[in-house]
């Protein structure tokens, strides 16, 4: 391979995320089975990885088109799930401040949770003391990584999702997919807090019917809701029983 | 099925939330230096999205898969179960589908 003539935060980039890679890789063929199975086109389902780039809003979309949900719903309840990374935007903004105006578009349009946080990581690492142009090499280097991976793995998947029958229920691995995210999301009580209610409330919705598939949103917001006030009377709480603090 | 939209349908939400979903990864990176305050609250909320959307799109799926809330019987939520201790263990997408989808497949061909 001709790697080793690649500038260095390239390289570095490429070695850090091809652990990542393996598993993105599964997710993308769901992205593409999954689609196949809900009735888009090939073409739709390659579109959509293009376009929108963003594996968990793919996924809750595919579902919601597969149940005839209202077009504003699907792309409603895509955009609450892909919110999250306007906080990576907003962190990883100052570290792209010299860059060109095309150069921004590029690396906003390849912002993902993995790339988010790897570059975080090695921009904020004391010993590493990068320049602008390398911190883009370095960023790009996994983000485009991530891309390429995952426009192959979601053909992948189109190409066997179509031969797989019905009856093994392939539509199931979508759900498996956001449960492998759910759990490593869970690092804190507000967090748990806020996952049971939104699961709570999303399988009220479904079982009340809310009409427009809205149950995933009201499920969504109410979770959000509950984290910030557990949060907010944990904290409180903590510094009850703590009084004075020894800060 | 997706394919009753007509033509433009899928496309047209494609579109739409490819465009939404770029422009909030470009939102500060473009206006860094215009906006230099960021609503920190709005941004401590953020933090909870995850763990709130994820457990939403997760729930309904394993308890209630036919729109109304099912234990005994439920192929889905002893293979969601299952998955689950997989994660939690390996926190690995690959056997997370791999234990969910055979376990789902045993209970619906094997036994």
């Amino acid at each position: 391979m001709s790697l080793v003539r690649l500038p260095p935060e390239v390289r570095r980039g490429v070695r850090d995320v091809a652990p990542l890679l393996i598993g993105v890789a599964p997710f993308g063929l769901v992205a593409g089975a999954a689609a196949i199975d809900a009735g888009l086109t090939p073409l739709q389902a390659v579109g959509l990885s293009v376009v929108v780039f963003a594996g968990a809003s793919q996924l809750a979309a595919i579902d919601l088109l597969g149940s005839n949900a209202e077009l504003l719903v699907v792309v409603l309840t895509g955009v609450v799930i892909n919110l999250r990374m306007l906080m990576y935007s907003a962190s990883i903004a100052p570290h792209f401040r010299a860059l060109r105006s095309a150069w921004k578009s590029i690396c906003a349009y390849v912002l993902t949770d993995q790339a988010y946080a790897l570059s975080i990581a090695r921009y904020t690492d004391a010993e590493a003391e990068l320049d602008p142009r390398e911190r883009r090499r370095y960023y790009l280097a996994v983000g485009v990584s991530l891309w390429i991976v995952w426009q192959c793995c979601t053909v992948l998947g189109i190409v066997v999702g179509a031969r797989v029958p019905d009856s093994w229920g392939l539509a199931f691995a979508v759900p498996l997919v956001f449960l492998s995210l759910l759990i490593p999301a869970i690092t804190t009580k507000p967090k748990a807090i806020a996952a049971l209610v939104g699961g709570g409330v999303a399988v009220a919705g479904d079982v009340f019917a809310v009409p427009l598939d809205l149950g995933l949103i009201l499920g969504g917001l109410a979770g959000v809701l509950a984290g910030v006030v557990a949060d907010t009377v944990l904290a409180t709480s903590t510094r009850e029983r703590e009084p004075g603090g020894g800060h | 099925m997706a394919a009753e939209y007509g033509p433009l349908g899928v496309w047209g939400a494609i579109v739409a939330l490819g465009v939404l979903t770029f422009g909030i990864r470009a939102s500060f990176i473009h206006l860094f230096g215009r906006i230099d305050e960021v609503p920190d609250r709005a941004m401590h909320a953020l933090q909870f999205v995850p763990p709130a959307v994820f457990a939403a799109l997760v729930a309904p799926a394993f308890v209630a898969p036919t729109g109304s809330i099912a234990v005994v019987g439920n192929e889905r939520l002893l293979a969601g179960l299952v998955a689950a201790a997989v994660t939690w263990y390996l926190d690995d997408v690959f056997a997370t589908i791999v234990a969910g989808m055979a376990t789902l497949w045993l209970l619906r061909f094997g036994l």
